[in-house]
């Protein structure tokens, strides 16, 4: 059990070192996600199809955790964002980081990632 | 005194397991666990006595009444107050200091007037304060600390002057774990006719609180963080205070007659308890009292210094920890952070552990911004804890250290 989780957090700081690290200029208040505990920028770079996101955190889990959402949800229409479900969060045993409550964000990050694609998709629109 | 094993078997939630660890419980500053009795406590009154206090006629409102009105002696006596008058009962120190904020404010505060707190206070002794300032036209003065996060008593004196109207301020640090001189803080705002409010959310579950001894105006704290359940506290008043200040709430039980012209209200100290008080949280808190009181309040406070010492030294151990708040008198909470990194991973490997830290401001910003951090990780031990947990804690630092190096 103990190596389980230790590998999942491993994982997750591994993949928070892949991150497509933001802009340092859009490393501002107007890209800070409120709602973390540790301070994210996400950041959404649209060419008319695709929505690119780069982001970056101070905690290094919650950079992992902001990587890993990167990886599903990047490169997306804005339509795939919003309609995408996120039951591999539950699958890969982050179902505990999803809580409302919880201060780490990730339900935060996907919020203003679907945010993100309702605004662009409607500008495109 | 009882020995540790039989201390840690009063308390169910300490023989559980965390992610298939033993529980190791350092977030003691937050809330503390109860003992079997004060469960036990809690369920009677559900199971065998539940009637609304002060109301009905009947055998169970008059036990309820009864044991609620026991409790009142209860903490009376725990902190030496004089009369039961001056013991009110509240939802919890949040709920006691915006109450004599709001009542204060009504009574005594003019445009221009002065309110003293500390650096080191938590939020609850900030805001309801800083609401009222704003109502009433008042300033919040603020006493200073230093490096090792003790206030600075000199800037304390020069604050204090003819347009101060109360000094409300912590008696322990919840961020820091500092102790503040309040015998000082009292005796000089005294000597200037100012009332004080102490905030013992932090101070009255580490040792002998006597109001009397102290001579604080006001002592507000939680029953949560004193083995008792959530949802009940205290405040305290001197009674010339408690019986010239007007009630911060209106509602049942607390008026004396009620006509749509004009209400007169209850005599003291139902004329601040409004409303259907949590009685049965109020008994619990009575069983919990008893339990710190049969464990023996030295005892606690000798066994949380020498919790205090291990794990300072410990902990100091480390390389490239550093442990912010530095000052002779501490509470047994110790603030850290590891070199390069943050308090959120410490916290989340810690806690896959079995080890329950708090990390964050601990809604004590305006500490946070005195040495430019924004936040720590907080471990707060009392006299359920062992060394044995301490070796645990700093062997999972090392841990976190590897980790994220």
């Amino acid at each position: 059990m103990f190596e389980d989780w230790m590998d999942k957090y491993n994982l997750l700081i591994d993949l928070g070192k892949e991150l497509p690290v933001i802009d340092p200029k859009y490393k501002v208040k107007d890209f800070l996600i409120e709602g973390c505990q540790s301070k994210v920028w996400l950041h959404p770079d649209f060419d008319g199809k695709l929505i690119t996101f780069t982001a970056d955190s101070d905690a290094i889990i919650t950079r992992g955790i902001v990587a890993l959402l990167i990886k599903v949800l990047s490169n997306r229409t804005p339509e795939e964002i919003l309609n995408s479900d996120l039951y591999f969060i539950d699958k890969i045993g982050l179902r505990q980081n999803l809580s409302p409550t919880r201060s780490n964000g990730l339900l935060s990050m996907v919020r203003q990632m679907k945010l993100y694609a309702m605004a662009l998709d409607a500008i495109k629109k | 005194m009882k020995d540790i094993a039989e201390i840690r078997a009063d308390f169910p939630i300490l023989r559980r397991q965390v992610y298939n660890r033993p529980l190791i419980y350092f977030d003691n500053g937050a809330t503390t666990q109860k003992p079997q009795s004060v469960l036990d406590a809690v369920d009677e009154v559900y199971e065998s006595y539940n009637g609304n206090i002060h109301r009905g006629v009947h055998f169970l409102s008059d036990m309820s009444s009864e044991a609620y009105e026991k409790a009142r002696e209860k903490v009376k006596s725990f902190i030496n107050a004089d009369k039961r008058e001056e013991i009110v009962f509240t939802s919890g120190t949040t709920c006691s200091i915006n109450g004599i904020a709001f009542s204060f404010g009504e009574r005594y505060i003019k445009p221009g007037d002065e309110i003293i707190l500390s650096r080191l206070e938590h939020h609850a002794n900030i805001v309801p304060w800083q609401m009222m300032c704003e109502r009433k036209g008042a300033v919040l003065r603020v006493i200073p600390i230093n490096d090792n996060g003790e206030i600075i008593l000199e800037e304390y004196y020069k604050l204090l002057s003819s347009k101060t109207r109360l000094v409300s301020v912590t008696q322990a640090s919840n961020a820091l774990g500092t102790v503040l001189p309040i015998e000082k803080i009292i005796n000089a705002a005294h000597s200037v006719n100012v009332p004080v409010l102490i905030d013992g959310a932090q101070g009255i579950q580490h040792g002998i609180v006597d109001v009397k001894a102290m001579d604080s105006d006001f002592y507000v704290f939680s029953g949560h963080k004193i083995y008792g359940p959530a949802g009940i506290g205290i405040l305290y008043g001197k009674e010339k205070w408690l019986s010239d200040l007007p009630p911060f709430q209106g509602g049942g039980d607390m008026v004396d007659k009620v006509t749509f012209e004009k209400t007169t209200y209850n005599e003291l100290p139902f004329k601040f308890e409004a409303g259907t008080m949590n009685y049965p949280a109020a008994i619990g808190l009575a069983s919990a009292l008893d339990y710190v009181l049969s464990i023996g309040r030295e005892n606690i406070a000798v066994r949380e210094k020498d919790l205090l010492s291990y794990a300072t030294e410990r902990l100091s151990g480390i390389k490239g920890l550093k442990i912010l708040g530095d000052s002779k008198d501490k509470i047994s909470t110790i603030s850290f952070l590891l070199k390069d990194i943050h308090q959120y991973d410490t916290g989340m490997i810690l806690d896959k552990m079995g080890i329950a830290v708090r990390t964050g401001t601990h809604c004590a910003q305006p500490v946070m911004d005195r040495y430019g951090i924004d936040g720590t990780v907080r471990a707060s031990f009392c006299f359920y804890n062992t060394k044995e947990e301490i070796d645990v804690l700093a062997d999972g630092i090392e841990k976190v250290k590897s980790m994220f190096a």
